[in-house]
């Protein structure tokens, strides 16, 4: 709104949150956003950098700098698509790539997405299928993720899934793993590590 | 040598006709893949990716059942045609191996599930066994039918040499290149290679997603491409399947074959189309066949 209006949005020290920063590099081994020289090569190498609201360079130094609020309602990290470009080209060796997927979990955990975005909900179908059938089901994946934010968009989809079914690219039946007991610890193990 | 097939979900539907040219083709070369028993998902998503434990902890036992399946050799080799399901594996090998002591609680989960893991598995690209174990030697002298005059964009998209170049060069990849220079079909020079093609994109934000998989689609046209070969189910789903939605979109046709590579390595190889699944295709391959 400010913005629109032409007045400037400034935001003090105090306000900032520098845990934001520092914990996320302790934690996740992302220190080296501290060695950002914010030469833009990532902006610029980032196939999807023009339809983001900030550029993965300005996300760099907004994280560092403790933005958190507006990191995290930020459109950015749900652009990625991890195709690892930036970071294979950043000169600092940063692993922009993974800094975008720890964004991604804690823009979940603060609920600070759109509603009905659907990546949330496809991660999120996507792991209760794995934890109940130990593989993935395509179909059922993208019927859950409907299911979960707008049904009614299903319908758009409807013709793309019966081309599909009708070339045989579409399985009905659920593939199941057969000892699934040796997946429980594993799984545990996901749902430990926070 | 013996190697193992770990084809993940997308080959077994959306991809389906992956695994079965790459199935053929290994057949015809009689280095027959033999799948992992038992195997369960990778784990490739956003929301796994994020902690290095949490998406290792199940991929991990797919690389304990390559062990207990190959119980005699000294190294087990597992191919993973799908570049997510390749990445994944590859990178949970890796932190498997650097023993700083964090690999340990996954090692001791699958030992309590009677699934102990010594570290022999290697993950493996088919492109990778293709070229640098079996040769080009060997694939030329099973060309029934080259591909003459067939002219095409080798697409190689991301995940399979970004961020780890395993067996090709990540900015100018010519593995693919080669392969279907030895079965007698041209490659354009395009510079699209490896440019991302939207990757889960084209179901969430529409918007972006179709667009990136557009570029790459007139850029391949414009560069006067007969077909676009690829070597990832994603990146054929998503160059193949939207076209119809992208000629409504941006008001203009968009009718290009998109294939696996090992589709055509098959047709060369004189393989029957529905061993190679490619009666599966929504774009048809055969009137740009005929023109030539």
């Amino acid at each position: 709104m400010s913005a629109w209006l032409g007045e400037r949005t400034i935001k003090y020290e105090a306000e900032l949150d520098k845990k934001f920063g520092r914990e996320m590099l302790e934690k996740h081994a992302l220190e080296s956003i501290h060695n950002c020289i914010q030469c833009g090569t990532c902006s610029g190498t980032c196939p999807v950098s023009p339809y983001m609201d900030y550029t993965p360079r300005r996300i760099i130094a907004m994280t560092r700098a403790g933005f958190k609020q507006e990191v995290l309602n930020s459109f950015t990290m749900w652009l990625c698509a991890s195709c690892y470009s930036c970071t294979v080209d950043c000169p600092k060796e940063i692993k922009i790539t993974e800094l975008m997927y720890w964004l991604k979990q804690q823009a979940i955990k603060e609920k600070t997405y759109p509603r009905r975005f659907l990546t949330p909900a496809l991660a999120k179908s996507f792991y209760s299928i794995v934890k109940k059938f130990g593989r993935n089901n395509e179909g059922l994946l993208i019927f859950m993720m409907y299911m979960r934010t707008n049904p009614f968009k299903m319908i758009k989809q409807s013709k793309l899934g019966l081309k599909l079914l009708s070339k045989g690219r579409l399985g009905l039946g659920i593939e199941q793993i057969k000892r699934k007991e040796e997946l429980k610890p594993l799984l545990e193990l996901v749902e430990k590590v926070d | 040598m013996s190697y193992l097939y770990y084809p993940g979900c997308s080959l077994k539907s959306t991809g389906i006709g992956y695994e079965e040219s790459i199935l053929q083709v290994f057949k015809t070369l009689h280095t027959p893949l033999e799948e992992l028993d038992d195997w369960n998902c990778c784990g490739a998503t956003a929301y796994m990716a994020v902690d290095e434990l949490k998406a290792y902890a199940l991929a991990s036992r797919n690389l304990a059942l390559a062990e207990k399946q190959c119980p005699d050799d000294p190294v087990v080799d597992v191919v993973a045609p799908c570049a997510a399901c390749f990445l994944v594996l590859y990178k949970t090998q890796q932190y498997l191996a650097k023993k700083n002591g964090k690999d340990l609680q996954i090692k001791q989960a699958l030992k309590d599930v009677g699934l102990p893991y010594k570290g022999k598995v290697r993950i493996r690209h088919p492109l990778d066994v293709l070229l640098n174990d079996i040769g080009l030697e060997k694939i030329k002298n099973h060309v029934k039918q080259p591909l003459k005059g067939l002219r095409v964009a080798s697409y190689y998209g991301c995940q399979m040499l970004r961020p780890y170049a395993t067996f090709d060069n990540p900015d100018n990849p010519q593995s693919m290149d080669q392969l279907i220079e030895a079965m007698g079909g041209e490659v354009i020079d395009w510079p699209l290679k490896t440019r991302c093609c939207g990757a889960s994109l084209t179901g969430t934000v529409e918007e972006v997603g179709l667009r990136l998989s557009y570029i790459l689609l007139k850029e391949a046209e414009n560069r006067g491409a007969d077909v676009i070969a690829t070597a990832c189910p994603l990146c054929q789903f998503n160059l193949e399947c939207y076209q119809d939605r992208m000629s409504q979109l941006y008001h203009d046709k968009v009718n290009m074959p998109v294939v696996y590579f090992s589709q055509l390595m098959g047709m060369a190889f004189g393989s029957t189309q529905k061993d190679l699944g490619l009666q599966r295709l929504f774009v048809p391959l055969e009137p740009a066949l005929a023109a030539k």
